[in-house]
């Protein structure tokens, strides 16, 4: 209920241009200026930018929990209250996992459709446990955004910033195996990164016994991020308690 | 009887175009200084702009990752405006000031031009940030060979995509959620004007979109002016188009605050 009050971009008139038009017209730029580059594949570059635009509603929808709650001016009546925190943020984060599911599926099957490119039948039940994961770990990443808003005024600033280093260091557009080390090192240890690649192998025709290990890995990030933003959280609340500038960050 | 009227006349353009000049700096003051509109502006699409780089890099053409460099510059003053200028009216909105604004002695549209113009000129830096990136990350060479009128196209390029914010602004002034159709028109305007790939290689039906789309001309000129073409003629249909772009946006404001005057909807779309 509160991710709703929050997140006013479940409106269509939102909805549909950010999580709709914004992900199929990327996968179309990218996917041209692959053609024209002479890299990649239509396939490559439609399931890097589709799996990619889950980070939108994660990061945004983490990061509009905190700002949007200040917004509100009732951050301190939240952070007041005796409710636990672990379940409070939690509880806000399934509907982003499920916002940044719905809107990678529907932008890879739009893109799909528009680019001729054929995707298995079959990959189809796993490509969406990918989805899911990699939806989850950004999701873990959101959470450490939604922390930093404790902190940091500018949340879309912020949560755009954070989208732009994935679209770079995530294998997204160029394979990690063409970045320079040092990239593609950052990359390993960022959501979306293991997801990707686990999904173009997925619809390139790969077992689950081939991409389970990268699932695996992507899904243990994921945890990691979540930990993380929780402990900043929890941090940044008493220090912001400590320090009277919970509103005024 | 006449020199009268001609003098009034003189005054009056005079007077509009200091408002402008006045009400630009004062925009481009304040808008520099946001997080949003200023800092972002320019890092946002250097985002895209290294993306692009890394893979034209990848595909091992130098003339390609050179030509690459320049139109991904151009993609910054898109997005300087794209989101920005959607959303201007309603944060005025927000902030309370519209009414007053629409209720000011001078034309509400010599108002709103500024605020987009301000934009553009932030899109020049974009344009500027993004092609020392790549020459001091990608250490791409961009030797160009008309400087100053490369410099000319550009700035041409951001009044043009001003004017076509300015018609984005008015147009989105009863949208309550604008910035979700700017963000919209951000990879549509970078695929279809070609600032990256050649509209040819697009689909057949997008190339009359692209003519009637200023950045479409202001890009082709950038590009001439940097590699030795002829960019005059794009400069040209750039300022043309610039200037419908301008006069549709202004026709449009008069018909939109009418109705919300007789309707009293200024406040409460």
């Amino acid at each position: 209920m509160s991710y709703r009050a929050l997140f006013g971009w479940l409106s269509p008139w939102i909805l549909i241009p950010t999580f709709i038009v914004e992900p199929v017209f990327q996968i179309l730029f990218f996917a041209y200026v692959g053609r024209d580059a002479g890299v990649g594949s239509d396939t490559f570059f439609l399931v890097g930018n589709a799996i990619q635009f889950a980070s939108i509603p994660c990061l945004f929808a983490m990061g509009n929990t905190i700002s949007g709650e200040r917004y509100s001016q009732t951050l301190s009546l939240l952070l007041v209250s005796p409710a636990r925190r672990i379940p409070l943020f939690l509880g806000r984060a399934l509907p982003v996992i499920v916002n940044g599911l719905m809107c990678s599926l529907i932008a890879l099957g739009l893109g799909a459709l528009i680019l001729g490119v054929s995707i298995p039948m079959g990959s189809l039940p796993l490509l969406v446990v990918v989805v899911a994961v990699s939806a989850f770990s950004c999701t873990g990443l959101g959470l450490v955004a939604a922390a930093l808003a404790l902190r940091v005024r500018e949340t879309a600033v912020l949560s755009n910033l954070v989208m732009g280093v994935l679209l770079i260091f995530c294998g997204v557009n160029v394979a990690l195996t063409a970045l320079p080390s040092w990239m593609a090192a950052v990359g390993r240890v960022l959501p979306l990164t293991h997801g990707i690649e686990a999904a173009r192998a997925l619809v390139g025709g790969a077992s689950w016994s081939r991409v389970a290990t990268l699932v695996t890995d992507e899904a243990a990030i994921g945890v990691v991020y979540l930990l993380i933003g929780l402990g900043m959280l929890k941090w940044f609340e008493v220090e912001s308690r400590r320090s009277a500038t919970l509103d005024i960050a | 009887m006449s020199t009268a009227i001609v003098r009034v006349w003189g005054a009056q353009v005079r007077s509009s175009l200091r408002l402008l000049a006045v009400g630009w700096w004062l925009q481009l003051k304040m808008r520099s200084r946001s997080a949003f509109d200023g800092i972002l502006a320019i890092v946002y699409p250097m985002f895209f702009a290294t993306s692009v780089l890394l893979m034209y890099r990848q595909g091992g053409s130098t003339s390609a990752l050179v030509g690459a460099a320049v139109g991904a510059s151009v993609l910054g003053v898109w997005s300087a405006v794209a989101t920005t200028a959607s959303t201007s009216l309603q944060q005025e909105r927000r902030l309370g000031t519209l009414e007053l604004l629409v209720a000011a002695p001078r034309p509400f549209a010599l108002l709103v031009v500024p605020m987009t113009l301000a934009m553009g000129t932030i899109g020049l830096y974009s344009l500027l940030a993004t092609l020392l990136w790549g020459r001091f990350a990608f250490g791409i060479p961009v030797s160009l060979e008309h400087p100053v009128v490369f410099l000319l196209a550009s700035v041409v390029t951001a009044i043009g995509v001003s004017l076509m914010g300015f018609l984005l602004a008015v147009s989105a002034v009863r949208y309550r959620g604008a910035w979700a159709l700017g963000t919209a028109f951000e990879f549509p305007v970078w695929l279809i004007c070609g600032f990256l790939v050649p509209v040819a290689a697009l689909p057949d039906w997008v190339a009359p979109i692209s003519w009637v789309l200023p950045p479409t001309w202001g890009a082709a000129a950038i590009r001439n002016a940097a590699f030795g073409g002829s960019p005059w003629g794009d400069i040209a249909l750039c300022l043309l188009l610039s200037l419908a772009y301008g006069v549709i946006g202004m026709w449009l404001c008069g018909r939109l605050l009418t109705s919300a005057r007789t309707n009293a909807t200024l406040a409460l779309t």
